[in-house]
């Protein structure tokens, strides 16, 4: 057995006096693809935002490598995480948002390189090499000059994909990516996922509404229904064969689409 | 009283000494005003509230006081306190009031600047790894501070307009410069007509450019896309 690279171990996350998440429990193994699914406001954006570090859960424990993510040791007492302690365990994760956050003032393949150059260090031509390639195969080649605001919907989202792949995360993380494009760009973006959970050793997190591309590429889909995994499995159990009733109303409204 | 062109021509040259001083002091009160906001800024995010409203409230109590009384406290007053006090010469005093006072307005514009910025950037800075400090010098402060170049502008522009306050409490430019040959020679329309031109040549042709600063940085992001 493997040890998981991410691990949620009861943990739960209220926004003043509403409970969002109520005690999740999941471990990912490295290289996972894991597909989350579920109607909108059940909670899937804050799981995957709590392991960004974009959000602060209010009880229970994430680990990274086995490393909690809230709480740091020093001798044997515990803090809680300083800049420090998140951003070395930060390292190991990248994300792909739903409206792209692109940086406006930076060219696309200024987007790409920024953070290797800065946060680590690395020689700009080497960057800039790497930038070009990472740009290349997600189709980008002769745009690596232009603005965010020039290109398309699917065009930023597969510079974000870029530029998150950049910094070579072991977990990443993708909210929803393809639902701010018109319908005609969402085949491009999937396709360059496909192409990544298919060779790729690194582990996904993947909020989706679009379940044949689950079905594709998912080792295993949680069901998540305020503020609770209702149901896991593996795709076919649980997008063609579901249990709870919930998930099958869930799913029905989907069949239009499939 | 008649109007002497003599005199008029006489007095250009005296006060066209006091505009380098009235220009060098507009520009020193303002460097103090572009530096000092951003203290106002970053004491205002401390995610302290104590610290927090002291110095809002510190901040909205300059804004809401007449430059003048205060330039009057840190000339007058500020020496005769105990312990604290310090006596500083015309100058630095004009330099510390005025600029003091107008940081509370570049304070707002960089709050402003600031917080026009998407949340999403912060966002996607963090889950690139940025430091701190970096996410402030590379994506939020170069997204914040262009679109207000023109406010900023303006304020100096404003700036240079109150800068002859200083002559209250001595400062020797233009102003005063004015009033010393008006006393000494019962004249004073020529002069402070002589005054009065030189901020009219300098303020109208800075507002102009500030008109074209504004729309070159409302278009900022629009132009790159005129050029595909
Ligand atoms: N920052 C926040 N402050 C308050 N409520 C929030 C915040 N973020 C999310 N929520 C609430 O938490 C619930 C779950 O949100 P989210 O995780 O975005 O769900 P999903 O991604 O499944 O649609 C929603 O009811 C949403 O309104
Ligand atoms: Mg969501």
């Amino acid at each position: 057995m493997v040890a998981p690279i991410v691990q949620y171990k009861n943990v739960r996350k209220a926004f003043g006096d509403v409970e969002v998440l109520r005690g999740i429990n999941l471990d990912i193994t490295p290289g996972e693809k894991v597909a989350l699914i579920g109607p909108s406001g059940s909670g899937k954006t804050t799981i995957i935002r709590l392991l960004m570090t974009l959000e602060e859960p209010s009880s229970g424990v994430i680990e990274v490598n086995g490393e909690n993510l809230w709480q740091m040791k020093k001798g044997n007492k515990t803090f809680p995480a300083d800049e420090k302690h998140l951003r070395a365990i930060r390292g190991d994760i990248g994300m792909v948002f739903q409206h792209f956050n692109l940086f406006p003032h930076m060219t696309i393949l200024e987007n790409c390189m920024l953070a290797p150059t800065i946060v680590k260090k690395k020689e700009k031509a080497t960057v800039r090499a790497t930038a070009l390639e990472m740009l290349d195969k997600v189709g980008l080649a002769d745009k690596v000059d232009l603005y965010p605001s020039q290109l398309s919907g699917g065009q930023k989202q597969r510079v974000a994909m870029a530029r998150a792949l950049m910094m070579k995360p072991k977990v990443m993380l993708f909210d929803e990516v393809t639902s701010a494009l018109d319908p005609e760009l969402v085949g491009e973006v999937l396709e360059v996922i496909r192409d990544l959970a298919k060779s790729g050793e690194m582990a996904m997190i993947l909020v989706t509404h679009e379940m044949d591309f689950a079905l594709d590429i998912a080792d295993r889909v949680l069901f998540l229904n305020e503020g609770v995994i209702e149901e896991e499995g593996h795709p076919e159990e649980i997008l063609v064969n579901p249990k709870s009733e919930r998930l099958q109303e869930f799913l029905s409204r989907f069949t239009s689409s499939r | 009283m008649t109007w002497s062109w003599d005199v008029f021509f006489n007095v250009i040259p005296l006060i066209f000494k006091g505009l380098w001083i009235t220009l060098g002091l507009t520009i020193a009160c303002y460097a103090f005003a572009m530096v000092f906001g951003f203290f106002w800024v970053f004491m205002s995010r401390i995610p302290w509230k104590p610290v927090n409203w002291l110095f809002r409230w510190l901040a909205e109590f300059i804004r809401s006081t007449p430059p003048l009384v205060q330039l009057f406290f840190i000339y007058y007053a500020w020496p005769s306190i105990p312990v604290i006090g310090v006596a500083l010469n015309p100058f630095a005093a004009a330099i510390l009031g005025l600029g003091l006072h107008f940081s509370t307005y570049t304070s707002e514009v960089y709050r402003s600047g600031i917080e026009s910025v998407e949340k999403g950037q912060w966002e996607a800075a963090t889950a690139l790894n940025l430091s701190t400090k970096q996410k402030w010098l590379h994506i939020i402060l170069p997204q914040a501070i262009p679109p207000t170049i023109p406010m900023l502008g303006n304020y100096l522009i404003i700036m240079f307009k109150e800068v002859p306050l200083a002559s209250t409490i001595g400062v020797v430019a233009m102003l005063h410069i004015a009033n010393d040959y008006g006393a000494q020679y019962y004249k004073f329309v020529e002069p402070l007509t002589v005054v009065a031109l030189f901020f009219l040549l300098l303020s109208y042709p800075s507002a102009l450019l500030i008109r074209k600063l504004e729309k070159k940085y409302n278009r900022r992001f629009d132009k790159r896309t005129a050029t595909l």
